[in-house]
């Protein structure tokens, strides 16, 4: 039972991390109809970003702050500006065949130009052990999970109680009548890259101290993400956790009581069930299709 | 296809047929690994740019292919048998997939797609006693035709041109037939389609079954031409390369898989110069290239056709006016 409750808890922790790029993903979709496919290499990037500033001395707290800010510069406006706003009117295949293109130049970019190893991250929330009731808890992973949770609620709320958040949606369900109402489109669309950014950089610093920055990390994770949005409903925020812990907790629980060498193949299982009987998530809405 | 598409397509074919000659062992080596490729990404092409379907776990195929033919070969059975049965499993197997895909749409497509490349692909890595896990199966034979050996790397490379061009004409056929018809009705609307009386389902399941057939054919190919397989060539992030391939070559245009097998196969091999930033720089490379052409390399006639036509109409427009004002 110890056993138990403890992958559960540290599986909570890992899919918390999977839901916050999940989530990204939803947002983007919701806003623009964009599938972005170096998620994970939106995640890699800010990690290395804040290693740089920490070599040139920075504290954690800073070098998060300033890799923030290149983040939004970066993932956010030059993506949608340079990328996705020229394809929009192209629909869903150059865009997703742009994207990745971008994460592989993003990986071998990292790869070529500063490592191939996998270097070191600080935990932001140090690395005490709680032992409760036999349970052995860290206080990176409890971190990890309540700042994800927060996270997600904070957008969640964002998105339903502010005028700006109301007014994205609006823009997610239809551009259209939107403009009519007087919304600036174009700028709530950025609004939702940049906010996409923002989760990147939060998720990479929380996801580097335990997965190690690697040039390659990102793949695992958008992987993951991507499970973890559909399972979850890729038009719903708030199934983007939800898909998120239920990967996380699914693969813990699989390493341990099935096998690792399939450990990969229970977050596909979930998701191929879902996809099968409820394929707009397990959260979602139909979308309707266009003549 | 036009004429002067006929013509060029010729005058490649030729030129392939006389390249070896000038090529070291490794140039044929490539040249046929392309070709394979061509193969495979023809199947694709028919999915994704003709049908409309969006998937994403071709390689997958190609896998099933190479795998199915490697086990059979190994078991002493005949090359020219295990091609067909190869080609008969993934056309069987695009079909099972077929349904989900007649469950869900777009970009959810995509993904179950996805998922099942990496079902097939955990198969092959961890079910030691079928596929060698990641030791893999090595001493795959090339065949025989005729008495003739196509151990020597040219002969298998007409071997492989003479495949391609057969499947080519094939799909050419296809595409000319009321199945063809059908596709790309189904890739434009399937609701238009559906009230023209295009059975939806069944086009749907074909598109996916004849493209896992072409890459199955594919696979058999590359397992004879590499002589080893393991799971690494049939991951998802080969089965995303294949995807670039179709796209970035010409979704729905005949020799598109031809330009974008290249880009995919050669254009790496070509930017070896760059070293490590080799694949830096072909990723920025294929960003640029959709930004620049979305709808693929095969676009650029169209497009210089749109624009003579567009500068042809505003001078007519020009004249016109000149003409009326000259009247009043």
């Amino acid at each position: 039972m110890t056993d138990f409750l403890q992958l559960l808890i540290s599986g909570l922790a890992t899919g918390a991390i999977y839901g916050l790029a999940a989530l990204g993903f939803t947002l983007l979709w919701q806003a623009s109809g964009t599938i972005n496919f170096a998620q994970g290499e939106f995640v890699m990037l800010p990690a290395f970003v804040m290693l740089g500033f920490m070599a040139l001395g920075a504290p954690l707290w800073l070098g998060f702050v300033l890799a923030a800010g290149v983040s939004v510069l970066v993932l956010g406006w030059a993506f949608k500006r340079g990328v996705v706003d020229p394809l929009f009117k192209y629909g869903m295949m150059p865009i997703v065949v742009a994207t990745i293109g971008l994460a592989i130049t993003l990986s071998n970019g990292i790869r070529a130009g500063y490592s191939a190893e996998a270097h070191p991250f600080p935990n932001p929330f140090g690395d005490h052990v709680f032992n409760i009731a036999g349970v052995t808890i860290t206080s990176g992973g409890v971190g990890t999970l309540l700042t994800a949770l927060a996270l997600v609620f904070a957008t969640q709320a964002f998105m339903t109680r502010t005028v700006t958040g109301r007014a994205m949606q609006a823009v997610a369900q239809n551009a259209e009548s939107a403009t009519v109402l007087g919304i600036n489109v174009p700028r709530m669309i950025f609004y939702a890259f940049a906010i996409n950014a923002l989760l990147a950089c939060a998720a990479a610093l929380l996801v580097t101290p335990t997965y190690l920055a690697k040039f390659d990390m990102g793949e695992g994770l958008g992987t993951k993400a991507f499970f973890a949005a559909i399972i979850g409903g890729f038009n719903n925020s708030r199934g983007a956790l939800l898909g998120g812990l239920i990967v996380g907790v699914a693969e813990n629980l699989a390493a341990a009581y099935v096998s690792p060498a399939y450990k990969d193949a229970v977050a596909l299982m979930i998701f191929m069930v879902v996809i099968l009987f409820k394929p707009q998530g397990l959260l979602g809405k139909k979308e309707e299709r266009k003549v | 296809m036009k004429r002067i598409s006929i013509i060029v397509a010729l005058i490649a074919a030729l030129g392939l047929l006389i390249a070896p000659q000038f090529l070291k062992s490794y140039g044929v080596y490539l040249l046929t690994y392309w070709l394979i490729f061509v193969i495979a990404i023809m199947g694709l092409n028919l999915t994704v740019g003709y049908a409309g379907q969006k998937s994403l776990g071709h390689a997958a195929f190609f896998g099933i292919g190479a795998y199915t033919a490697a086990i059979l070969m190994k078991a002493g059975v005949s090359f020219w048998f295990s091609l067909p049965v190869a080609a008969l499993i993934c056309f069987g197997v695009g079909l099972i997939l077929g349904f989900p895909a007649l469950r869900v749409q777009t970009i959810y497509l995509a993904f179950a797609t996805l998922g099942f490349n990496t079902a097939v692909w955990l198969v092959m890595r961890n079910e030691e006693w079928l596929t060698g896990g990641t030791f893999g199966i090595n001493n795959i034979p090339r065949p025989e035709l005729l008495g003739w050996s196509l151990e020597n790397n040219r002969y298998y490379f007409y071997f492989t041109l003479a495949v391609t061009l057969l499947l080519a004409w094939l799909q050419w056929r296809l595409l000319r037939s009321p199945w063809g018809k059908a596709f790309m009705a189904l890739r434009d609307n399937p609701i238009r389609a559906e009230s023209l009386g295009v059975h939806i389902r069944n086009y749907t399941l074909l598109s996916f079954a004849i493209g896992a057939a072409y890459a199955g054919v594919a696979g058999v190919l590359f397992a004879s031409l590499v002589q080893f397989i393991e799971p690494a060539p049939f991951t998802v992030g080969a089965s995303i390369m294949m995807y670039l391939m179709v796209v970035v070559g010409g979704p729905g245009y005949f020799l598109g898989p031809v330009v974008g097998a290249a880009v995919g196969v050669l254009l790496p091999e070509w930017l070896r110069f760059a070293q490590a930033w080799y694949l830096f720089v072909f990723g920025a490379a294929v960003v640029l290239m959709m930004i620049w052409l979305p709808d693929g390399l095969l676009s650029i006639p169209d497009r210089i056709r749109a624009r003579r036509q567009a500068r042809a109409a505003s001078a007519a427009r020009a004249r016109a006016a000149a003409a009326q004002g000259g009247q009043a």
